[in-house]
């Protein structure tokens, strides 16, 4: 009986790794079929395309996409933009919307139901449809720098970050994450004299690992993937971010290969920070055994 | 909002003071834009022009929403008989003779048919001034009413999948997750290969399944399939979304909880119904609300597949937006289409709402 | 981590600084310059050098370029417009350029007329009398296809001076049809969404007979977009796809790169950009042939690229020292040689490898010089343009010939109204 058990265990084992990768086949093939065709010469990327040879590395495979690539755009140009600017919104988001939620949920104030639906509200409303009225308006928007007041935020790192740091969503993100925690591990802290601050810095913030994770994994790819509003800010080279680059590389003859060449490499950096927080991600799933 | 945190002080200095930095930088670079975009849709604005901006008031929301009936009785002979077509089906007048320069008629002067219906011996067609945005509207609704609900139950079943404890589990959680990574820009090129109507991957996967049985089809090319598709290709790229969601919802509710369940022998469904599903209530709704806005504000895919076509059967709200604000130039346009947009969305989720509360 | 970052962004931010002072070092004063070639390194090499030389050639003047990917070009100009940031000298695509003048972007370029009389007329933008913009090239359309093709097929091979007729074309395409050799017999290129649709299709409404707009008064499209003439080339639009003589709009773009060098396509409506491509791929039996006379003659687009001078700019006169600088004829033939596009000038065209007499694209310059015509030339084109590819991109799919171009008509005439008329 025992032995059928074990058996019984080990189809169910085969059963499930199955049905995983199956699904995984459906959600990885075009991907696959991007990184093949980067090390393809174009004629034959296409001809590909009409049988499973799309997703094999077989033919005439080589590197030359990419040199090709780094020639016609300045690509560590763009991924540095892009992730400079991903790096300072994701941090200063991840702050201010927790703790614009901390408020929302912990704290009682006037004018709090008002501001939580303003809040709700802008979820409404798509960035392309306030993109010409925001321009108008960066484009007058002082500045106090080390060179002094400027007026005008075209052309500059600021403007691609600065509008983008509080959003609805992060926000909601944050609250509905803190309706879930304890509330007496927050009524005992005060109980015993914390301040709000330390409420939020040394207790709140501990147990929100997977809402941090999630928020920022959001918030980088809506920043990784800007593109409307760099074209409307950046008419210098030099702080373009990768979507932008990627207009590049269609031209009237468009080389398939180097595209798809570039499509993997900016693809890159936003893999290694998924996989880097998922690592934090089930960490934090351990320190989760204080809730309930 | 929270309705025991009654159970608090005030505290509003310290209330402020955490919200407003996230508060006002959306005051300033949200709501304020919107407001701009609230006053060109009353005027004439438009997005370059030497001549003055004036006030014209709803015009711009006359010109989106006006809608007309016009009940057309078949053509007849001479001697009063119906005309039949060949086939047996009656003929009509067009109806461009009622609405250009039909000085009978000039309530429907410039007005296009929306659609038609036949209606006893009589046709009757629904008229509008802007037919293409009336499409664009129920596209976009018919794409929010089977995006949301099928991507989020395909994520719970998927974040379910991954939540167990099983070997190399991170590999596959990685792998769902990959299609959210990439751009949806760079997915719409890619999926462009794979809908392809002449040598796509999909129709030559479909071909070579079905011995060949399958003809292939134009996937966007064709209005019966274009939605449909987009539908298809949109939900694959954000399910992995969703399903980090409600994973990291999954992990708030305590363990203790399914071991009590174990404990008296509960079936699999039984703890999802009775333990996992009240558990993720707050996720749910966060799940719901980030879907229907995301669905509500489809855009790049119609930018980078069809650009609206074949036949308008993939104009969305939001792409109209654009392509009248910035394509056409007609900022003021463009800006009532964005406002129609936000009002539609607000009622429906103080609908919403509504009916959530009187159930409690 | 965080630190690291903030020393990026003040160093990032110095940069700027420190170039704006290496560049007060010079008495020049610097000129900027945008241009729609980002991505291109041929193009770049070639602009490139006319910059370095006009630098060279004079101490007035510092010209200091800025590239721009062509897809985005047009958006990131309006933007910069909106925003007050133009900047001395920028490039227009040539329809584009009254709409630009009109806004307010553009102001009239001080070139003595007499200077390009003999430019092919494609590369001269006037607008409301004035000469606004200037290009290095033209641009042609041809019926691409293979001597052999049509020999196989017992088809007239058409010339300039007597080109196939509506009957002629049409028949040429059924009994390709029927060969069965091909996907499809003729590609007009609809994979290619946007400006291709007026600039290739439009001259075959005007041969039709028909316009997008009334060019007397500019004020109407009601009788020329919707006339029975435009209504004609309409049903004969929907023909193509309904006859499956042409691939529709789903067509994929590497198709259209490919198809006819493949033997996917008979013949391919394309321009002279791809020619270099087709005299690679097929040798001495490629063939270059002028559009069909569908009742009112062969007509093909014109104007491309061009160069002009922002209303902004407090030197127009060291911008326009550029354009008359750049508009030499080496740098025609040198993008000419380089690229395949059509010098505008008949010497450069002698100097240059593709066009000189005798040689293999020598019948696009011919095309450009006696078929050619203007986009019309109106502010509004800008949206007249939008309304007319999506009419023809309905048609194909199939929709009402009539009601679609009504419809088309209607909303260019409401635009216009809502423009008081676009200043004509």
């Amino acid at each position: 009986m025992s032995h059928s058990s074990v058996d019984h265990h080990r189809l169910r084992l085969v059963v499930r790794y199955t049905l995983l990768s199956l699904i995984a086949l459906m959600f990885i093939f075009p991907l696959v079929f991007m990184l093949v065709s980067s090390l393809k010469p174009d004629h034959q990327l296409l001809a590909d395309t009409a049988s499973l040879r799309a997703f094999l590395p077989v033919g005439d495979i080589s590197l030359s996409n990419y040199d090709k690539a780094f020639e016609r755009a300045p690509i560590f140009l763009f991924m540095f933009n892009s992730l400079l600017v991903t790096a300072v919104t994701v941090v200063l988001s991840l702050l201010l919307c927790s703790m614009a939620g901390f408020s929302f949920v912990y704290l009682n104030w006037r004018g709090k139901q008002l501001a939580f639906s303003i809040i709700l509200a802008t979820l409404i409303v798509p960035f392309e449809t306030i993109a010409i009225p925001m321009l108008l308006m960066v484009s007058k928007l002082p500045w106090l720098g080390l060179e002094g007041l400027t007026w005008g935020w075209l052309n500059t790192y600021r403007v691609q970050i600065v509008p983008f740091i509080a959003d609805g969503l992060t926000i909601f993100l944050f609250t509905q994450y803190f309706k879930d925690l304890p509330r007496e591990l927050i009524e005992a802290a005060r109980v015993e004299g914390s301040s709000w601050w330390q409420v939020y810095w040394r207790i709140v913030m501990p147990l929100s690992g997977p809402v941090i994770a999630t928020a920022a994994i959001l918030k980088f790819l809506v920043m990784y993937n800007q593109y409307l509003w760099p074209i409307m800010v950046t008419q210098q080279e030099q702080y373009r971010p990768v979507l932008v680059g990627l207009q590049y590389f269609f031209q009237l003859n468009t080389a398939w290969g180097e595209v798809m060449a570039y499509l993997t490499l900016i693809t890159m950096p936003v893999l290694a920070f998924y996989l880097v927080l998922q690592r934090a991600f089930i960490a934090s799933i351990a320190s989760t055994g204080v809730k309930g | 909002m929270q309705k025991n945190s009654s159970s608090l002080t005030q505290h509003n200095r310290s209330g402020w003071l955490f919200a407003l930095p996230g508060f006002g930088l959306m005051m300033l670079f949200i709501v304020v834009p919107f407001v701009f975009a609230i006053v060109f849709s009353m005027t004439n604005q438009r997005l370059i022009s030497p001549n003055p901006t004036q006030f014209v008031g709803f015009e711009n929301y006359r010109q989106l929403l006006s809608v007309n009936l016009l009940v057309l009785d078949p053509v007849s002979t001479e001697t009063g008989e119906l005309k039949q077509n060949t086939d047996g089906t009656l003929t009509y007048p067009r109806i461009r003779t009622f609405t250009r320069n039909n000085p009978n008629y000039p309530h429907l002067q410039g007005m296009k048919e929306w659609f038609s219906w036949q209606w006893q011996d009589k046709q009757v067609a629904i008229l509008a001034s802007d037919p293409v945005f009336m499409k664009a509207v129920v596209n976009t609704f018919l794409f929010v009413m089977v995006v949301a609900p099928l991507q989020g139950a395909f994520a719970l079943a998927l974040a379910l999948l991954i939540n167990q404890r099983l070997k190399g589990i991170n590999v596959y959680r990685a792998i769902y997750f990959m299609p959210v990574v990439v751009s949806i820009v760079v997915v719409s090129i890619l999926w462009r290969f794979i809908y392809d109507g002449q040598n796509g991957l999909l129709n030559n996967l479909l071909h070579s399944v079905s011995f060949g049985h399958l003809a292939p089809v134009d996937w966007l090319g064709n209005p019966d399939t274009a939605l449909g598709s987009i539908m298809a290709m949109s939900i694959w790229q954000a399910v992995g979304f969703h399903m980090v969601i409600w994973l990291s919802g999954l992990q708030t509710i305590s363990p203790t909880l399914y071991e009590a369940a174990k404990i008296e022998g509960a079936s699999g469904w039984q703890t999802f119904r009775y333990v996992t599903w009240p558990g993720l209530k707050n996720t749910a709704v966060l799940v719901l609300i980030v879907i229907t806005m995301q669905a509500f504000a489809l855009f790049a895919q119609i930018d980078v597949m069809t650009n609206g076509g074949p036949l308008d059967s993939t104009q969305t709200i939001v792409f109209q937006a654009v392509e009248r604000g910035y394509g056409k130039q007609d900022i003021s346009g463009g800006s009532a289409i964005s406002v129609v947009l936000f009002v539609i969305v607000l009622s429906i989720s103080l609908l919403q709402r509504h009916f959530t509360r009187e159930k409690k | 981590m965080k630190t690291k970052i903030m020393k990026n962004v003040l160093l990032a931010s110095t940069i700027p600084l420190l170039s704006l002072g290496s560049i007060n070092g010079f008495a020049a004063t610097e000129l900027s310059l945008w241009y729609h070639g980002a991505g291109n390194p041929v193009e770049a090499k070639i602009i490139d050098q006319i910059v370095g030389d006009f630098n060279a050639s004079q101490s007035n003047w510092k010209v200091a370029l800025q590239s721009f990917p062509q897809e985005s070009y047009n958006d990131s100009v309006i933007a910069a417009a909106l925003a007050g940031n133009l900047p001395d000298i920028l490039d227009v695509d040539g329809p584009v350029m009254p709409n630009w003048a009109w806004a307010g972007y553009l102001q009239p370029l001080n070139i003595n007329s007499a200077a390009i009389e003999d430019f092919l007329p494609g590369t001269k933008g006037y607008w409301d009398g004035q000469l606004y913009s200037l290009g290095l090239w033209d641009a042609a359309v041809a019926m691409i296809t293979r001597k052999s093709t049509l020999v196989e097929a017992n088809i007239r091979i058409p010339t300039l001076a007597q080109p196939w007729t509506l009957t002629e074309f049409n028949a040429a395409l059924a009994t390709l049809k029927q060969t069965g050799k091909y996907d499809y017999p003729f590609d007009p290129g609809l994979a290619w969404k946007g400006e291709w649709f007026p600039y290739a299709f439009s001259p075959f409404l005007q041969s039709f007979g028909g316009d997008i707009i009334d060019r007397e008064s500019y004020q109407t499209a009601e009788g020329v977009l919707n006339g029975d003439e435009a209504i004609a080339f309409g049903e004969w639009w929907q023909m193509l796809f309904q006859k499956g003589y042409s691939p529709g709009n789903s067509q994929d773009s590497a198709d259209r790169e490919t198809g006819l060098v493949e033997g996917k396509y008979a013949i391919q409506w394309n321009g002279n950009w791809t020619a270099l491509n087709m005299l690679k791929a097929f040798g001495d039996d490629v063939l270059f042939l002028p559009a069909p006379d569908f009742g009112h003659g062969p007509k093909i687009g014109a104007a491309s690229w061009q160069f002009g001078v922002s209303a902004s700019t407090s030197y127009p006169q060291g911008a326009a020292d550029f354009i008359q600088f750049a508009t030499q004829d080496r740098y025609m033939t040198a993008f000419s040689d380089a690229i395949g596009l059509i010098p505008p000038t008949k010497t450069a065209a002698a100097a240059s490898e593709h066009y000189r007499q005798g040689a293999p694209m020598a019948t696009f310059f011919e095309l450009s010089a006696q078929q050619a015509v203007l986009r019309p030339v109106t502010p509004g084109y800008v949206v007249a343009a939008k309304v007319f590819e999506k009419a023809l991109a309905d048609i194909a799919d199939g929709a009402d010939v009539v009601d679609t171009l009504d419809n088309a008509a209607d909303e260019i005439n409401q635009d216009i109204r809502r423009n008081l008329g676009y200043g004509h």
